[in-house]
């Protein structure tokens, strides 16, 4: 393990911001007090930006999107985004697959990842997702302006080019804490690599 | 023998009244549920044609692994995985995406029936 010297705690929260640059966008979410979602939002300032995604809690959401893929959290998209990919149209060709949920579950987990929410001004903005209909043009997490700033200098080797990673949607396989909504570049761990330092 | 069961048997039924038995009591036939497992469909977009041993694998003791995301996915075979069979919700609603995702189809009762027997014996 690297050393981990006091000075490290500063640095952290220094390179915080620009590391963990997409974790604040999850913080309505990340606030336990669920009646009180207007301080959750105000609280989410440059230093606790540091705090991570929302773990997943909710247990359907977990069960029903969690089978196939990582269930990313709330915070990774914001809740238009999230209200897209949510549509029955959208479920039934959900990025080239069928996901499609009956009506009682496709509400429960909509509500869950904030699709009916409408204050969206702390949320991450995506990008590159075109207007045209199908499942091309359903919002990607990797598409958003975050991502690509926190991936850009990952070699596509590593990660597209990698049998143990295979696409840039898989990010459990290099942040080992992903499933819990920790990114932090100290959880880095790209298969047949190892860490990953800016 | 199943076909021959569903073009007979309706009529024996009907003709009581209401005794009417679910289908899958009569009608399911593990062997073809077999035959539908292996089954590839070509694909109208241009992907590699695809049978549930895409994504489950031929050896239903076995783990299978999601085709576009690589998630390991638990054996369907009830004599090593007893959670599979149990909850007829969660059958119904993996029945209806697969089948429209592999045959580009919903299935029918019939064929539903077929693929629970034949998982059933595994």
């Amino acid at each position: 393990m690297r050393p981990f010297p006091y000075k490290s705690v500063l640095t952290l929260l220094l390179t915080g911001t620009l590391a963990m640059g997409t974790v604040h966008l999850a913080f309505a979410d990340d606030d336990d007090d669920d009646d009180d979602d207007e301080r959750g939002r105000e609280r989410s300032g440059l230093f606790e930006s540091r705090q991570t995604p929302a773990p997943v809690v909710n247990a359907t959401y977990s069960q029903e999107c969690g089978s196939c893929h990582m269930a990313y959290q709330p915070g990774l998209l914001p809740p238009q985004a999230w209200a897209q990919i949510m549509t029955p149209e959208a479920l039934a060709n959900h990025y080239g697959d069928d996901a499609s949920l009956s009506e009682e579950l496709r509400t429960e987990i909509s509500t869950f990842l904030g699709a009916d929410a409408s204050d969206v001004s702390l949320q991450m903005v995506p990008s590159g997702a075109g207007n045209a209909g199908g499942a091309s043009a359903l919002p990607r997490i990797t598409d958003s302006v975050d991502f690509k700033r926190e991936h850009d200098e990952i070699p596509a080797r590593l990660v597209t080019g990698n049998p143990e990673v295979g696409s840039f949607s898989q990010c459990n396989a290099c942040h080992r804490k992903a499933a819990e909504g920790n990114y932090d570049e100290r959880w880095i761990d790209i298969p047949g690599h190892g860490p990953w330092k800016d | 023998m199943k076909r021959h069961l569903t073009t007979v048997l309706p009529s024996i039924l009907l003709g009581a009244g209401t005794l009417i038995l679910p289908a899958t009591l009569w009608a399911a036939d593990p062997a073809a549920g077999a035959a539908g497992w292996t089954k590839e469909y070509p694909q109208a977009d241009g992907s590699a044609p695809r049978s549930c041993v895409t994504c489950h694998g031929r050896d239903l003791t076995r783990p299978g692994r999601q085709a576009n995301t690589g998630k390991v996915i638990e054996p369907m075979a009830p004599s090593v995985n007893p959670q599979r069979l149990t909850d007829p919700a969660k059958i119904e609603k993996w029945l209806t995406r697969n089948c429209r995702w592999t045959l580009g189809r919903e299935c029918t009762a019939d064929e539903k029936a077929d693929f629970i027997a034949y998982i059933k014996t595994q």
